[in-house]
């Protein structure tokens, strides 16, 4: 019966082509246009590192002026000064802990010819390699022993690695930059997190640093930081010593913490910190502190752009009103053919057998559509990547993943039952007698 | 009129007329929206920067040999700038307009940190800023070498300047019961240090394009001894183009012991900065045009059912005397109803949609004419797409009401 039903199917949609084709096409663009949108949102909503992404926490300790809070209406500020966090590294109450900023270097590579370039440069600690799971190429991260201000040592990114030293493995060689020469422990593979989580003040979706150093050999050498700094408090002198003792806001601070006990536990200990320094002149504020796993601290940098909500409000009403106009069509062809069904019907057709012929010709439509709609939605990508072609991270938002392409196939099998369900419903509830007299 | 008969017709087969006029309704709400967006992105990207676009580029310099002498640099590569064939001058400062790094510092009309302050952003300039960025002075002067300090944030010494030229935005922003009465004046920065006002910018725009203060800014006088700082060059009129590269190559030659980069014009970063915005204008004027054709060749196969459906009735009108026209005037007629219930609901969901954005994502409120403009375009898509419909039922013959009953 099925394929009886499909020629028919095909039939009557051959016998009005062009309407037909504006059905398909109704749909391919709602699905094309809504799937665009959900996709770019899903990544900028993604997780950065699913299998690690609970076990990480932001640290806020809100050492703010005392007249006006960090940000209304009481948030702490979103990054940690240099005195608390090297105090809380230093205190390693959690498992692991990364104290880290943005900075940048000149590097000076060694071969004839080749010019000193600017890099960006991570200045941290030695954990944030195990902690946020980088995978490496060669070699290793530094050792805990490299995070006392004397050892110059990096980390280098692969494209930095492959434009020095090409296929070689670099570990043990050295590179200089600003006139130090540091020693190369390891190469990272190519690593991209999207979101970049552990530094959203700086440009969330931006490149991963080009190195990675010690931040003590970076505090040493006086390397400011190149995101975001803020301070409340006016400093009395001038000079490097005098910025890193004051209350200017500017590294980020992440722990590893396993289960709630622990947290529970550090959120105290980090209250109890606050006590001891309130004593001791500092911390004007109350209490305050905030521990953040890594997607509720995106939530709450609000890392996805107001522009794509609004765009996936519209799209989504975009999909319902190609879908009424399917809907429509559909209806007004079945209900047109009134006759034909009313005589099936007296013939003795039950209404299970119309039901199938009709949801066959509207689901035919209706998988046509959501196919091509898989298509405009590549289509839509690469629109969104010609129009924003110039920022960078673009090009990260516009792949498919499985779990998309899947997306976009439930949706539109969802969408075609939906436009097709009602219209077939109506024809089933024709009576025979009525449609027979005018015939 | 027959607007009774066919509003009575319409009822007997509602769902496909509701149909239509739900989708009417949405198309209606998005568009009114995306206009709303539009407008308001139009006019963030049509604010002046106050300084001369056309003309400006920028570049930066950063040091990084061991003998590095950042003052000796800066005093060397601007005498080089302002001598360099076609420029008309050049500064060495912290940052331009648009272009989304800068620095930012409270100011308060009175001593003591408990006093409220406003943020203004702040350019480190000479007695050439003014000229360099070719903003318009419109009370009080501009600074006098003498006044210009040199800052070393590793030495000693005085912090700030005595002096500064705020923009009239700033200006009434301090003072707003005498905003035309500022030079002169003293304000106060990191709490409790005393400045002057001397002079007054007609306009020039903070570094951060969505900032709430745009122009609240203040030039300062002074130079910084970085071994990283940006010099803003302003050329002749046509001469842009022509001399950036020279310029980079003079700059790279002269001092082996930095490297320079980052080097752009002005109106490429007012391209950049409002890369998005204009992206977001074409998209949404793209969805738009795609809905309202989707719509508006919905309309037309419905109407074509409609009239196929219905040619026996149009026979029989027809053989009863019914002119062409009134055949015409019908299927217009239907239309311009389920049209006319279509936009209105769709102003309903439009000004609801319009109050969550405005509340959700701090939209401007849509201007009111926008809503009945909104209507005035769906409803002339709708006659336009029932048109042809209509002219084919005007076609059918009398005679049809005689073959079948």
């Amino acid at each position: 019966m099925f394929r009886y039903y499909a020629r028919l199917g095909l039939l009557s949609i051959r016998r009005n082509p062009v309407l037909s084709a504006l059905m398909v096409a109704a749909i391919a663009t709602g699905i094309g246009a809504c799937m665009t949108i959900v996709n770019i949102d899903y990544v900028m909503s993604g997780n950065p590192i699913p299998h690690r992404s609970k076990l990480l926490y932001h640290v806020q300790l809100d050492s703010w002026d005392p007249y006006e809070a960090a940000e209304e209406p009481n948030e702490p500020p979103d990054q940690v000064t240099y005195i608390d966090g090297t105090a809380l590294l230093a205190a390693g109450k959690a498992r692991r802990q990364v104290l880290s900023y943005r900075s940048g270097r000149v590097m000076q590579p060694e071969g004839e010819g080749q010019l000193p370039f600017q890099v960006a440069s991570r200045s941290t600690s030695a954990d944030f390699f195990p902690m946020f799971d980088t995978p490496f190429l060669y070699g290793s991260g530094w050792d805990k022993s490299a995070d006392d201000g004397t050892t110059y040592v990096v980390v280098l990114s692969r494209a930095i690695s492959e434009q020095l030293f090409g296929d070689e493995d670099p570990v043990g060689r050295h590179v200089v930059m600003n006139g130090d020469s540091y020693r190369v422990t390891g190469v990272l593979d190519t690593w991209q997190p999207t979101p970049k989580f552990y530094d959203v003040s700086n440009d969330s979706f931006g490149e991963v640093e080009d190195v990675y150093i010690p931040f003590s050999v970076s505090i040493a050498e006086e390397m400011s930081s190149q995101g975001n700094t803020s301070c409340w408090k006016p400093m009395a002198e001038i000079g490097w010593q005098t910025f890193i003792s004051s209350e200017c806001v500017w590294m980020q601070l992440w722990v590893e913490l396993h289960g709630e006990a622990e947290r529970e536990e550090y959120m105290a200990f980090l209250d109890a910190y606050v006590e001891t320094q309130k004593a001791a002149g500092r911390y004007p504020r109350a209490v305050n502190n905030r521990l953040y796993d890594v997607m509720q601290w995106m939530e709450n940098r609000e890392v996805v752009e107001d522009d794509v909500q609004v765009l996936l409000g519209l799209a989504v009403l975009f999909l319902l009103v190609c879908l009424l106009n399917t809907i429509g069509l559909l209806l007004a062809k079945i209900m047109r053919r009134s006759g034909d069904i009313g005589l099936r019907r007296a013939l003795g057709a039950s209404r299970s057998a119309i039901f199938g012929q009709y949801i066959v010709e509207a689901g035919l439509i209706g998988i046509a559509g959501g196919i091509a709609g898989i298509g405009m939605t590549m289509l839509g990508l690469q629109g969104i990547k010609l129009l924003y072609g110039e920022i960078e991270f673009v090009e990260r938002l516009v792949r498919l993943d499985w779990v998309m392409v899947s997306t976009a196939i439930v949706l539109a099998v969802l969408s075609a039952l939906a436009a097709a369900l009602y219209p077939t419903w109506r024809a089933c509830g024709i009576h025979p007698a009525s449609q027979l007299k005018s015939l | 009129m027959e607007i009774g008969p066919i509003w009575r017709a319409m009822l007997r087969n509602k769902t496909s007329y509701l149909l239509i006029a739900l989708q009417i309704a949405f198309t209606m709400a998005i568009m009114v929206n995306a206009i709303a967006i539009i407008q308001e992105r139009s006019r963030m990207m049509a604010r002046p920067s106050g300084v001369d676009e056309d003309n400006i580029f920028y570049l930066s310099s950063v040091g990084f040999a061991p003998d590095f002498n950042p003052r000796a640099a800066i005093e060397q590569d601007l005498d080089a700038l302002r001598s360099f064939p076609g420029v008309a001058n050049a500064i060495v400062t912290n940052s331009v307009p648009l272009q989304g790094g800068g620095w930012s510092q409270g100011l308060r009309r009175e001593p003591g940190e408990d006093i409220e302050s406003t943020d203004v952003a702040l350019y480190f300039v000479d007695e050439h800023g003014v000229d360099t960025f070719g903003v318009n002075l419109t009370a009080g002067r501009n600074f006098t070498p003498a006044e210009v300090m040199w800052f070393d944030p590793e030495g000693g010494g005085p912090h700030w300047p005595d002096k500064i030229i705020l923009t009239q935005a700033m200006a009434e922003a301090l003072f707003p019961e005498s905003p035309h009465d500022v030079v002169g004046k003293t304000v106060y920065i990191e709490n409790d240090l005393p400045i002057t006002v001397i002079g007054i910018m007609e306009r020039m725009q903070a570094p951060w394009k969505s900032w709430t203060q745009l122009e609240n800014v203040m030039l300062v006088p002074m130079k910084r001894l970085q071994t990283g700082v940006r010099y803003v060059i302003r050329t002749e009129p046509g001469y842009r183009d022509e001399i950036m590269p020279q310029v980079e190559k003079m700059l790279a030659e002269s001092n082996r012991g930095r490297i320079v980069r980052s080097m752009m014009t002005m109106t490429d970063t007012r391209q950049r900065s409002y890369l998005a915005d204009a992206a977001m204008i074409k998209l949404l004027v793209f969805v738009v045009s795609i809905l309202t054709a989707i719509t508006g060749l919905g309309i037309v196969g419905l109407a074509s059912f409609s009239v196929a459906r219905r040619s026996k009735q149009i026979g029989t009108r027809r053989a009863l005397g019914a002119t062409r026209a009134a055949i015409l005037r019908y299927f217009m007629l239907e239309n311009f109803m389920v049209s006319g219930v279509g936009v209105i609901s769709g102003a309903l969901i439009a000004v609801a949609m319009n109050i969550w954005m405005v509340q959700a994502l701090d939209l401007t409120p849509i201007a009111w004419y926008v809503i009945p403009l909104a209507m005035l375009i769906l409803w002339l898509v709708g006659q336009l797409a029932v048109l042809g419909p209509a002219r084919r039922a005007t076609l059918v013959s009398p005679a049809v009401a005689t073959r079948a009953i």
